[in-house]
């Protein structure tokens, strides 16, 4: 392929910047534009994804408010801030949601979790997890049911002794060749339980509806 | 014309494939085909991104020039992955849960600037593009043969998950073909994929060699005739 003769300003250090500079503005502009096209819908699907996981953990029977209006922010006891999700019934706080995270064989395992206004567990699932494949991937839902073993237990049918693994003379099954993993899921649980009991008024207050509100506004959004 | 055409259709898919003769693109190659699913989305994705690459870079080729033509073809693959992951996370967001994993270690792939460095950057938009869809499937075709290869000794199904990548239509491929497997971890695990990838490698060099054979006995043969025609 004979190539054109090439023009002499092409060969200036000026041309190459300005290609170079001409070429990441237009990529910028690019990202921009594509991102102001996108964000709104990525964060309505990523609102979505949430509200599904919730609804795995809090059977939607138990709240007739949205899941996902005002979550408390509430510090733990390692002083990191728990984003926790209310289901109201009327004024009620009947169940809440919030996450935790095991310390398994390789890595975090994120969890979501469910309780009851009794601190009582409705339900775990697995977010995300980098457990052996064949192994360790039995906690997840579509692999194994062991992960809905945890519904119905509470700090008091279930007593610290027995929040372990069988091995380790608790209540929970673990699996053959992965011990780890399922001891870190029944403690992840476990701590989400003290979790409740320590903050259990603070979870439980309902809601304050927000005094800046006119009460006509307020009156006709209830209607 | 359509010679030059047969012979881009011919690298792509053997001659020059990227994994079983370049022995590019091992990074996402390796991380992705535990199952035969996988591989075959990570497959199409990149087959959409190189020939959306090959019709960029052969379009501008004009106004590159050589001295900065990395830094350039590295941006524009680049951003093009970038809107790729967005939209699809945006619009077609069940697809982009099963890929989108996939999606962003498209741009690792150094196929992609290999095939715009050495093919788009001095070809013409359709061929560029004819080029990237050829590159393209025979990728794909590499991926799921090593995907499908581990996916049945590893755990002894076959494109089991393909219903969440190509919709309820797909449930028939979905195959058990051995029941009650306990699965065999090693060649699930990255490991395994050298392994497969090596034993595939080896069984394509043993094809060509016999090609090449047949094709040499052709030429013996068709040599013994000359001197008796003449």
């Amino acid at each position: 392929m004979s190539t054109p003769k090439e023009p002499q300003y092409r060969k200036r250090v000026g041309y190459q910047a300005v290609l170079l500079g001409g070429f990441s503005t237009l990529a910028t502009a690019l990202l921009v534009a594509g991102n102001i096209a996108t964000k709104d819908d990525i964060k309505a699907r990523q609102k979505e994804d949430l509200l599904r996981s919730l609804n795995q953990v809090v059977p939607t029977e138990y709240y007739d408010s949205d899941l996902l209006d005002q979550p408390l922010s509430i510090a733990d006891k390692r002083g990191d801030n728990l984003t926790v999700y209310r289901g109201l019934q009327g004024m009620q706080v009947n169940a809440l949601a919030w996450e935790v995270v095991g310390k398994g064989y390789a890595g975090d395992i994120r969890l979501i979790m469910g309780v009851n206004a009794e601190g009582e567990v409705l339900g775990v699932r697995v977010l995300s997890h980098a457990e052996t494949p064949g192994l360790g991937d039995k906690i997840e839902v579509a692999k194994d049911d062991w992960i809905l073993g945890f519904k119905n237990h509470s700090l008091v049918n279930t007593s610290n002794q027995q929040w372990r693994v069988k091995k380790d003379g608790g209540e929970f099954d673990q699996f053959s060749g992965a011990t780890i993993t399922p001891r870190a899921i029944v403690t992840a649980v476990h701590d989400g339980l003290i979790f409740f009991q320590q903050h259990t008024d603070e979870l439980l207050r309902p809601p304050v509806i927000n005094s800046d509100d006119e009460p006509l506004q307020r009156a006709s959004l209830s209607e | 014309m359509s010679n030059e055409y047969r012979r881009i259709t011919k690298d792509g898919l053997w001659d020059n494939n990227i994994v079983f003769s370049q022995a590019l693109g091992l990074c996402p190659l390796l991380a992705v085909t535990g199952t035969a699913t996988n591989g075959l989305g990570m497959g199409l994705a990149t087959t959409v991104v190189m020939v959306a690459s090959g019709l960029l870079i052969s379009l501008l080729r004009g106004i590159i020039t050589p001295q900065v033509r990395i830094p350039v073809f590295v941006l524009i693959i680049a951003v093009l992955v970038t809107l790729v992951d967005m939209s699809m996370n945006a619009w077609v967001h069940d697809l982009h849960k099963v890929l989108g994993l996939f999606i962003p270690l498209i741009v690792t792939n150094c196929a992609i600037l290999g095939r715009a460095e050495s093919f788009a950057s001095r070809n013409t938009v359709m061929k560029s593009m004819y080029d990237g869809l050829m590159m393209g499937i025979g990728f794909t075709l590499a991926l799921v043969l090593l995907g499908a290869a581990r996916e049945i000794l590893g755990s002894g199904t076959l494109f089991s998950n393909a219903v969440q990548l190509l919709g309820s239509w797909a449930r028939f491929i979905e195959i058990t073909l051995i029941e009650d497997y306990k699965g065999f971890l090693l060649i699930i695990l990255p490991p395994g994929g050298f392994l497969v990838l090596g034993f595939i490698l080896a069984l394509k060099r043993l094809l060509d060699q016999k090609l090449a054979g047949r094709e040499q006995q052709a030429i013996d043969a068709s040599a013994k005739l000359q001197p008796e025609t003449s």
